[in-house]
């Protein structure tokens, strides 16, 4: 792409667009952004969408952003990252500056307190339907370390309370170092 | 300096949530709730739920919303801009360094390593949801009379409807929000009409 004013336009409210619509948060991102630059722009070809996706989710922080900040450096350089970001952040920066001003007026309403007590409950299905598909997962290649990782990291988090970025150095950690031995040994544990 | 905590909090959230999505859930809990004492359990469910309702992700949603409630807008700004500066910083690197090291077996390693971390973090952070939700914030107690049977039965519902036919989780929430108001909202007016009872004996 040239990188003129008009397509850092272009990127900025395609991102822009794509954020303030996608209700759900997460993985949901993923097909609305091959769908809106491979299908209907063609600004990337399909591999490098699934390349996109790949790097956007081995790497740590909010998916959305991190796909954005690929997709803005792929198609206008290192220039495109702020502008595909600032589209990215923006609509829940607005919508939920919104929603924090009214929040305290909101939350002592008795019919609001009643839907979000509601809600709760219904999140928590939404969160454990998406913990269970990821340790099914897990479970299903059937190595017993990363089983014992899941197992652990839990009773680490849960039950021991141990600072939750302890736990995560430590099985990536663990992980590389397993991974260089099996490299060695030729076996496959991790 | 509150500018500053924010950012600082943030941009461990940004740094270490591995897996995308509900993977920031844990660590929001961990930096907001548990340590800094910013924001109750009540109201992180709250932003959860919200967040959830609401697009854009999740810990952008809770940047904004426990920037704006210690610090204003300034605030949500700082929060998001810390949130946000990680993943510039890594994915950039990371793009470069990609096609280079991708079969390396101690990257691989490292990454089967943290998803299994991340399952088991946020079935955590669920649980701690879905304790709040049960039992309220009085914790989980053994005692039967305490638990909010409207909110375990609507809890199995979802969780089955989830699993069974896949739908947006959109509905699921709207479902429950639509049957909490009229769940509880009954029990209220069950409450006002003992308390009225009262009055009059």
């Amino acid at each position: 792409m040239e990188k003129n004013p008009k397509n850092y336009f272009k990127l900025f409210s395609a991102m822009f667009f794509l954020s303030a619509f996608t209700f759900g948060g997460g993985y949901v991102i993923v097909p609305l952004m091959k769908k809106k630059f491979v299908d209907e722009t063609a600004w990337l070809e399909e591999d490098e969408m699934t390349d996109i996706v790949a790097m956007a989710q081995s790497a740590p922080g909010v998916m959305a952003v991190n796909a954005s900040i690929l997709v803005g450096r792929r198609l206008l350089g290192l220039s495109g990252i702020p502008v595909a970001v600032a589209g990215t952040v923006l609509p829940p920066l607005i919508i939920l500056s919104v929603i924090s001003l009214f929040y305290a007026a909101f939350r002592d309403n008795a019919v609001v307190r009643a839907v979000l007590n509601g809600m709760t409950a219904g999140v928590c299905a939404v969160i454990f339907d998406a913990a269970i598909t990821m340790g099914g997962k897990v479970v299903k290649t059937k190595k017993p370390l990363p089983i014992l990782i899941m197992a652990g990291a839990f009773l680490a988090c849960f039950a021991l309370r141990i600072n939750l970025i302890y736990i995560i150095l430590f099985c990536g950690s663990l992980g590389a170092l397993v991974g260089l031995r099996d490299k060695k040994t030729g076996k496959e544990r991790i | 300096m509150i500018y500053f905590q924010l950012f600082l909090s943030f941009f461990q959230i940004g740094l270490f949530s591995f897996g995308g999505g509900l993977a920031a859930l844990p660590l929001i809990q961990s930096r907001l709730v548990d340590i800094r004492g910013w924001l109750t359990l009540a109201e992180f469910a709250d932003i959860v739920t919200v967040s959830e309702m609401t697009p854009g992700p999740i810990a952008i949603n809770a940047a904004t919303f426990a920037g704006t409630k210690i610090a204003g807008l300034g605030g949500a700004l700082a929060a998001t801009l810390g949130c946000v500066l990680p993943s510039c910083i890594i994915v950039t690197l990371l793009a470069w360094l990609y096609d280079r090291y991708k079969e390396s077996p101690a990257i691989r390693g490292a990454l089967t390593g943290l998803r299994s971390t991340a399952a088991a973090l946020i079935f955590s952070a669920g649980l701690s949801i879905l304790i709040l939700s049960f039992w309220g914030s009085g914790g989980f107690t053994l005692d039967g009379s305490s638990i909010d049977f409207t909110a375990v039965i609507m809890f199995a519902a979802g969780l089955f409807l989830l699993r069974k036919f896949k739908p947006n989780p959109i509905f699921i929430l709207l479902g429950s929000g639509l049957l909490g108001a009229v769940c509880y909202l009954v029990e209220f007016t069950e409450l006002f009409h003992k308390i009225g009872v009262g009055f009059y004996k």
